[in-house]
């Protein structure tokens, strides 16, 4: 079954471009603004959203995004806003995926997770701190729900790994581009060109490339190699640093404009 | 490897649950772990360690004026409190320190509650010549100064950690945090028998030396195994350490007593079996403090080092199973339990440890005299001077 995320990473590809996958946690900046933030990615020209599920212990996130974590929590942010906010974005056109730590998903009960995000018009789940070794239930849950589901894989993990990793990614394999937590860099690891080209020898499916990317220039350099390109933490500091919504939804506009222009101007 | 075949589970608990970028690093820890334990030379320079710089074996102390309060029960202390730097945390810190060595690394991060396991890991990190960050959560560096002052003394640099509570749970995290970032050149020297496989069974490895000495120990003082084993349970490291020699022992209770804070009903504690779920937190799946949406609750204790929501893996299996069970102690009848343990024996304990002490106090008068009672005295109360000392009003 495709999914609409197969269709925007394949109709990218037909333009022989890079997609821009853009991340917002439900809930931030708040219940409503975030699906305001939405329509603005729409608008802008973005081809996905990544929708992160708040969690108390983000190991993972860097400050900015820990911060917008807390943020939506402090705004009882759960699984029910996350649906509708997935919900919302399907509607607004795009391509809809949801973010999160495991530990929500089993407490929520693998199967209806997996459901839900179907019936809320969600194309899959990107489990960052799901090992394919833990995955057996809930690829059961996302095959018999019709979503993709992406893994992601580090510089560090080894080539013969990354043929078993890969081989449980359907939609695209989210490359991490470095050694680290989200949060913006002044230059993308020269690692990510070298991870990407590793994993094509191991699978055709789209790879796309985030953490540390947040400039035009950056979102030009990735999207030389990769399939997509996402980005979360720039527009997050500029939405934590706004003086009122209207003024960040200004500014991640503007962004975002010009990060579609930079995955344009690639090749 | 196929799906479900990874070792490290207890039961259905256990596991890994960390970001692909940290399975490298796990997977070298896991290899190095169980070489060294098959490698007569680690084991014996682990033993030399133990007998020429901690101080074991550690010795059983009678508390024969203790007892009267504990329904007459033969209570036998194991003294882990007079180990080199006070508790039991040097057992797995030195053995982790050598297996550092080993991988070649150069530098050690470690998170702390109470100090006891940042004050231990300062200490290899000084012994070996290793880098040493700790991570302690901000309130605990506040209700703990005196273990902040004794790492810096020792060289470590000690990181405040003011993300989420400010507790033992944020420390943890930021320590993942570091670990994903510095995992070429940095060993994560975990304290407790928690965190991703191998932590909880080579944790635990480097502890079970508490149950094997006692367990000779308790036989050659009094013919007999004991009725019960009794330790305190935050993360589960010192009462994984004495209990695990006595699982086979089908006829020897083993007992945790986890921080029951104000009580369970009112929701501020930390009893993570108790009054806790099935859950993932830090790497392993486990019982856990959670509400509704798998969000961690926050904990509370009056003791830094069981302030946390979750609890090693073993603990939950051996729960589940019941070859153990768990009890939550109060705040204040750990309170009680540690000014008895002062003034009817000189022993000042740890407030963790008092926990464990107050476990002694109820199930001495569950069993009698006749029982005989092996408490894990799993560390010393110095550090906890001045909290007992506002508790019970003693102006400084």
């Amino acid at each position: 079954m495709r999914t609409h995320l197969d269709q925007a990473l394949e109709k990218a590809k037909n333009e022989n471009r890079a997609a821009l996958i853009a991340y917002i946690p439900a809930g931030f900046p708040s219940y409503e603004g975030c699906k305001k933030v939405i329509s603005v990615f729409q608008q802008a020209g973005v081809d996905a959203v990544e929708i992160g599920f708040p969690y108390s212990d983000p190991v993972m996130d860097g400050p900015t995004i820990q911060e917008a974590a807390s943020i939506a929590l402090r705004g009882r942010t759960g699984a029910a806003q996350v649906f509708s906010t997935v919900k919302h974005a399907h509607e607004s056109g795009l391509a809809t995926l949801v973010m999160t730590y495991w530990n929500p998903i089993e407490k929520f009960g693998v199967e209806a997770f997996a459901q839900e995000i179907s019936n809320n018009g969600g194309s899959g789940v990107i489990t960052p701190d799901l090992p394919i070794e833990e995955s057996t239930q809930w690829q059961g849950a996302v095959q018999a729900s019709g979503i993709n589901s992406i893994y992601v894989v580090a510089p560090s993990t080894t080539q013969e790994r990354l043929a078993r990793v890969t081989s449980h990614c359907s939609g695209f394999v989210y490359a991490a581009s470095l050694m680290g937590v989200t949060g913006t860099r002044t230059s993308v690891a020269s690692g990510a060109q070298d991870l990407v080209s590793r994993i094509r020898k191991e699978t055709t499916i789209p790879v796309c490339v985030g953490l540390g990317v947040s400039t035009r220039e950056q979102a030009k350099s990735v999207a030389s190699y990769a399939d997509g390109v996402i980005v979360g933490s720039a527009f997050i500091k500029i939405l934590l640093e706004a003086k009122s919504e209207a003024q960040g939804l200004e500014r991640v506009e503007a962004l975002a404009r010009e990060l579609v222009l930079g995955v344009r101007e690639a090749r | 490897m196929p799906n479900g075949e990874i070792i490290g589970h207890f039961g259905p608990y256990g596991g890994r649950f960390v970001p692909e970028a940290l399975i490298g690093a796990l997977d070298e820890l896991e290899s190095a772990h169980k070489s060294a334990i098959n490698d007569p030379e680690f084991q014996a320079e682990l033993t030399h360690l133990h007998a020429t710089y901690t101080g074991r074996p550690s010795i059983i102390t009678e508390a024969k004026r203790f007892a009267e309060f504990a329904g007459g029960a033969r209570i036998l202390l194991k003294r882990e409190d007079l180990n080199h730097t006070g508790s039991h945390k040097i057992n797995n810190v030195l053995g982790q320190a050598l297996l550092t060595k080993r991988m070649g690394k150069k530098r050690i991060i470690a998170e702390t509650g109470a100090g006891q396991h940042g004050v231990a890991s300062a200490t290899a990190a000084a012994l070996f010549g290793l880098e040493c960050v700790v991570y302690m959560g901000e309130e605990d560096t506040q209700r703990q100064a005196l273990n902040v002052a004794r790492m810096k003394l020792l060289g470590a640099e000690v990181i405040p950690v003011t993300a989420g509570s400010r507790t033992l749970k944020d420390a943890i995290n930021e320590a993942m945090r570091d670990w994903v970032t510095n995992v070429e050149t940095t060993h994560y020297l975990l304290g407790t028998v928690a965190g991703p496989h191998p932590f909880p069974t080579m944790v635990r490895d480097f502890q079970k030396i508490i149950g094997e000495e006692a367990r000779e120990q308790v036989l050659a003082l009094t013919g007999r195994l004991p009725d019960a084993v009794l330790a305190c349970v935050g993360g589960g490291s010192n009462a994984i350490g004495i209990f695990h020699a006595f699982i086979p022992d089908a006829n020897v209770q083993l007992i945790g007593f986890e921080a029951g804070g104000d009580g369970i009903e009112t929701g501020r504690h930390a009893a993570t079996i108790t009054g806790g779920s099935p859950g993932v937190l830090h790497g392993t799946r486990s019982y856990v403090l959670q509400d509704a949406n798998g969000q961690t609750v926050e904990s509370h204790s009056i003791s830094a080092g069981l302030d946390y929501p979750g609890v090693g893996p073993e603990h939950a299996f051996l729960n589940d199973i019941g070859r153990a069970q768990y009890r939550a102690i109060t705040d204040a009848q750990a309170m009680e339990a540690f000014a008895i343990m002062c003034k009817c024996e000189g022993i000042i304990p740890a407030i963790e440890t008092a926990h464990a002490l107050a476990g002694a106090i109820q199930i001495g008068k569950e069993l009698g005299p006749d029982a005989i009672l092996l408490i894990n005295f799993s560390g010393r109360g110095d550090k906890d001077v001045h909290t007992a000392a506002g508790y019970f009003g003693i102006p400084l």
